[in-house]
């Protein structure tokens, strides 16, 4: 029943919110539906047992389809990376002027409806929905509130992903046919043969690898970043982004072990390809929400690669991961958002010396920075660290190419340590010019998120220990799942 | 039976009803109660209830899916009435004879539906396209539209010697018009047959725009006035995959692996036709032409694989595409200016008429929670159940893809661009219609049993 509540909230809500009329309103009243999920996410997730998480209802008889949902171990962090995110985006845009607002949030609160339902959906149909019902919404914030170029490049954005889960529908509906029945062990226990299953991967991972996004499908994200409102982008990255991912883990391996197994090194390839390249382009950036999309596409390829290690180590990683960058890159929108606010600019040429003037954004920022950078004590030293520990170790059965791997993408970290200090020494130290002279701190409401986020990433890079563990038992299901070294030893 | 009798009498009703009523709205209001009237008796046809006993049954066989169809056809043009009655009495002086012409083509459907001899096919599609000549020329001082009928006529002709040429050959080798009676296993192979076959293949493809049979479909849509279009495009187009579907399922069935082939390839070519083309159309009438090429190759599916799942799927395909093409049809009425940027800032102009627009466009992209959506759902998993040609299904996917370009330039336009003011204002019955429209679209999107279940009781 919680699991429904969480769909549900922020669905009604969100229509409600439609019909708001003042803007004050509109924007406290979805601020409180994104509270009030928050809130019953919490209670979900540390009071009730298993079976409070799960609901299932007849739906579309005719088509063997049931509304299923239900919250493992992997769902559950990701709704509560969800539920975190909405009311931080909303207070850190309350001062944002949107035309039109309460269509704005109602859209925003549709998109968060359906992001939960991706995260939940325990059928394949199901899933296929709120794969698009979180699309359409995204799409239409883009391209109405975003910058200059944003219909031409939203809309590449949205005919890209179009593309791939149209692609995905065909996938599930071969799957279906051999099975009749969209329910997910009904997938798992598919069994398809290996000549299906190598072309049939291609179906459902072009869906992921272009939401993710994984190289070489990358190339809508950054314009669509960069051109979004940032409350958009906020969405795209910390949230959307995990959606490919999520598939990944729960849709692509398990019901097709042999082929992940098979195109593994592909994909694997083209992961690292995409981390240095992302890499070495985020060097060349001027753009701040240009720079962090790169970096994005970085982190996001780790966690590809990652996947496809196909050990305990790197699943919960992955994770991890999700979860830390979610807030991580949360975090840096907050302080794009806020600077751009200030100063009217993204570029990072023109600004310098904000750390003169505003010490206690400084602080914040360098804090979220160090944490993409995966240093220490942060969240994403643990989530980075499981990763490669992981890929280094992978079973040389899988893949043999475990140790290049693990030193290219550490690279990758290494880059990215040059790259986010570089932006942060550009914007925050140095000199002040004329634009950043009349510059003045955060507000309170911009402290108190911004210090929600840093104590998210402290406590979870000091104490992961207690997140790693709701995720022992879907790591142990994945693994068992998409095991296919039986097979390959049987056939020696 | 009942729809069949009462539609024709209807037609000479409506006929009539221009010589009593000098003003319009009672001619819209006797048109809008016969439909209504039309509906009812064709509902109670499928409780069982007949009003004219008569024995036709060499000619015509009302079964459950015939008369299904025939709802939905019926429905459709009720709704398509309610919305565009307004334009349809702004043609020409002469409305009362328009109603009366859509009555005579119901009139046709009803056979087409439910044909069970090919001369009874034949009557079915003539009187379906012998009305929607003059429609299509009914806008009497427009050179477009005199030129659209003159080469609709032509065309349209020709395909009907086409179809007799090819209902004379398979006579020739059955001795027989009635289709249950046919056996093609006596003498497979035989040229005859197969020549007849493929004849008729053709002019039935003819009269559903499918490619490479298509070249009139965008000269006659855009030449003819748009809600005359709006019902050509739609229930017509519908009701002729209705009699495609009984002819190939009922006599053909034997004969499927020579045609199966044929309607393969004109499937991948209608949908690379219809979409590539659209892509490039400037006027958003000719891309809803194309578009409704497009659709037409998403339902020959339903030939192509001939399984109940299938025919369930054209069901749902014929209401969802019927009502969203007729809702943004509806739309494009009340633009003066027919192209992409007739279409910017309507949200601000008339927001229910955008919104109304968007759902019927997500609705024809195919985009879930919709009744597009299902309608292709059903055709891909028939494809792919059935076990046929992945590759085809994968190729209609890319092509669904591309479709949703230029069904999102019209919702681009009107939400996320700024223009003059073109359109006139819609009149109230307008607007509660094309809400229903959308409440229809999505409620069909969301819970399709109950539609469906209509039709297992």
């Amino acid at each position: 029943m919680i699991a429904l509540l969480l769909i549900l909230i922020p669905l009604l809500g969100g229509i409600i919110t439609f019909f708001i009329k003042p803007e004050p309103g509109a924007r406290t009243w979805s601020l409180l539906t994104s509270i009030a999920t928050f809130v019953v996410a919490i209670i979900g997730f540390t009071l009730c047992d298993t079976s409070a998480l799960q609901y299932q209802a007849p739906w579309m008889g005719i088509l063997n389809s049931s509304f299923s949902i239900a919250a493992d171990g992997m769902g559950a962090m990701l709704c509560m990376l969800t539920s975190i995110s909405f009311p931080i985006i909303f207070v850190s845009t309350w001062n944002t002027p949107y035309s039109n607002a309460k269509n704005f949030l109602g859209l925003m609160l549709l998109a968060q409806a359906g992001l939960i339902g991706v995260f939940l959906a325990m059928d394949a149909l199901l899933f296929y929905f709120f794969w698009e019902l979180a699309l359409i919404p995204v799409y239409f914030i883009c391209s109405q509130w975003g910058n200059e170029k944003r219909i031409k490049t939203t809309f590449k954005f949205f005919v890209y992903t179009f593309f791939g889960s149209l692609l995905m529908l065909v996938g599930i509906l071969y799957i279906y046919a051999k099975t009749g029945s969209f329910d997910i062990t009904a997938f798992y226990n598919s069994q398809l043969s290996p000549k299906e299953q190598m072309w049939a991967f291609w179906l459902f991972f072009l869906a992921f690898a272009i939401k993710m996004p994984v190289f070489p499908f990358h190339s809508w994200q950054p314009d669509t970043y960069e051109q979004s409102p940032t409350a958009g982008t906020m969405v795209l990255s910390a949230i959307m982004a995990k959606m490919g991912v999520l598939g990944l883990l729960r849709w692509l391996l398990p019901v097709l072990p042999v082929a992940s197994f098979a195109w593994g090194d592909t994909i694997s390839t083209m992961a690292i390809i995409g981390i240095i390249y992302a890499s070495i382009i985020a060097f060349r950036q001027d753009d701040m929400k240009r720079l962090v999309a790169y970096s994005s596409i970085a982190h996001i390829g780790l966690m590809c690669l990652a996947v496809f290690a196909e050990n305990r180590s790197a699943f919960q990683g992955v994770m991890f991961q999700m979860f830390a960058h979610g807030i991580n890159v949360l975090g840096m929108w907050v302080v794009v958002e806020i600077i751009e606010r200030k100063f009217g600019t993204r570029k990072m040429s023109e600004l310098g010396g904000i750390a003169k003037k505003a010490p206690v954004l400084t602080i914040f920022f360098f804090t979220i920075a160090f944490a993409s950078i995966a240093l220490p004590l942060t969240n994403a030293f643990v989530g980075e660290f499981l990763m490669l520990n992981g890929v280094l170790g992978v079973n040389p059965q899988i893949s043999k190419y475990g140790f290049v791997m693990a030193i290219s993408a550490g690279l990758g970290i290494i880059f990215s340590a040059v790259y986010i200090l570089r932006m942060g020494r550009k914007v925050f130290l140095g000199e002040t010019n004329a634009l950043t002279e009349k510059g003045t701190d955060i507000a309170f409401h911009e402290k108190a998120i911004l210090g929600i986020i840093v104590a998210t990433i402290l406590v979870s890079g000091v104490y992961p220990q207690h997140l790693l563990h709701s995720f022992e038992d879907i790591t142990n299901f994945i693994l068992h799942k998409s095991d296919v070294l039986p097979l390959l030893n049987q056939k020696h | 039976m009942n729809a069949l009798v009462l539609s024709a009498i209807f037609g000479v009703v409506m006929m009539f009803s221009g010589i009593f009523f000098k003003k319009k709205a009672p001619v819209k209001a006797t048109a809008i109660v016969a439909l209504i009237l039309l509906l009812l008796a064709n509902s109670m046809e499928m409780q069982g209830i007949r009003f004219f006993n008569l024995n036709v049954s060499a000619f015509l066989a009302f079964n459950d899916y015939a008369l299904f169809f025939n709802g939905i056809a019926i429905f459709a043009t009720l709704i398509f009435t309610l919305v565009a009655a307004d334009d349809m009495t702004k043609v020409g002086v002469y409305f009362a004879d328009y109603f009366a012409l859509i009555f005579f083509i119901l009139a046709g459907i009803t056979i087409t539906t439910s044909f069970t001899s090919l001369l009874t096919l034949f009557l079915g599609i003539e009187i379906i396209s012998i009305p929607l000549y003059i429609l299509t020329g009914s806008e009497k001082r427009s050179l477009k539209s005199n030129e659209a009928s003159l080469k609709y006529f032509l065309m349209g002709s020709f395909s009907t010697g086409v179809l007799l040429m090819g209902i004379a050959l398979i006579y020739g080798s059955q001795g027989t018009f009635t289709i249950d009676k046919m056996n093609f296993t006596l003498h497979p192979g035989s040229n005859l047959q197969i020549a007849g076959m493929l004849l008729l293949l053709f002019s039935m493809a003819f009269k559903a725009s499918v490619a490479p049979f298509h070249f009139w479909t965008p000269d006659v849509y855009d030449g003819a006035p748009t809600v005359f279009t709006s019902f050509m495009a739609t229930i017509v187009k519908v009701a002729v995959f209705a009699g495609f579907v009984r002819l190939f399922g009922g006599a053909f069935e034997k004969l499927n692996e020579t045609w199966s082939l044929w309607v393969g390839i004109m499937i991948a070519a209608t949908l690379f036709v219809g979409n590539i083309t659209a892509v490039f159309q400037q006027s958003v009438k000719r891309m809803l032409a194309y578009s409704s090429i497009s659709q037409a190759g998403f339902m020959l599916f339903a030939v192509y694989t001939m399984n109940d799942i299938a025919r369930e799927g054209l069901l749902i395909y014929a209401t969802a595409y019927c009502l969203a093409t007729i809702g943004i049809f509806a739309v494009l009425a009340k633009l003066s200016d027919h192209s992409y940027e007739g279409f910017n800032g309507l949200s601000k102009h008339q927001p229910v008429l955008a919104f109304a627009g968007t759902i019927c466009l997500l609705s024809l992209a195919g985009i879930p929670l919709t009744a597009g959506f299902l309608g292709k759902f059903y055709m891909l998993k028939s494809a792919i159940v059935g076990g046929q040609n992945v590759a085809l299904v994968i190729f209609a996917v890319i092509m669904a893809a591309i479709s949703s370009y230029y069904y999102f330039r019209v919702i681009q336009a009107m939400y996320f661009k700024d223009g003059p003011d073109h359109s006139v204002k819609a009149g109230a019955l307008e607007k509660y219609t094309l809400i229903g429209i959308c409440v229809l679209i999505v409620l069909l999107g969301v819970f399709p049993n109950v539609f469906l279940s209509w039709l297992y009781f």
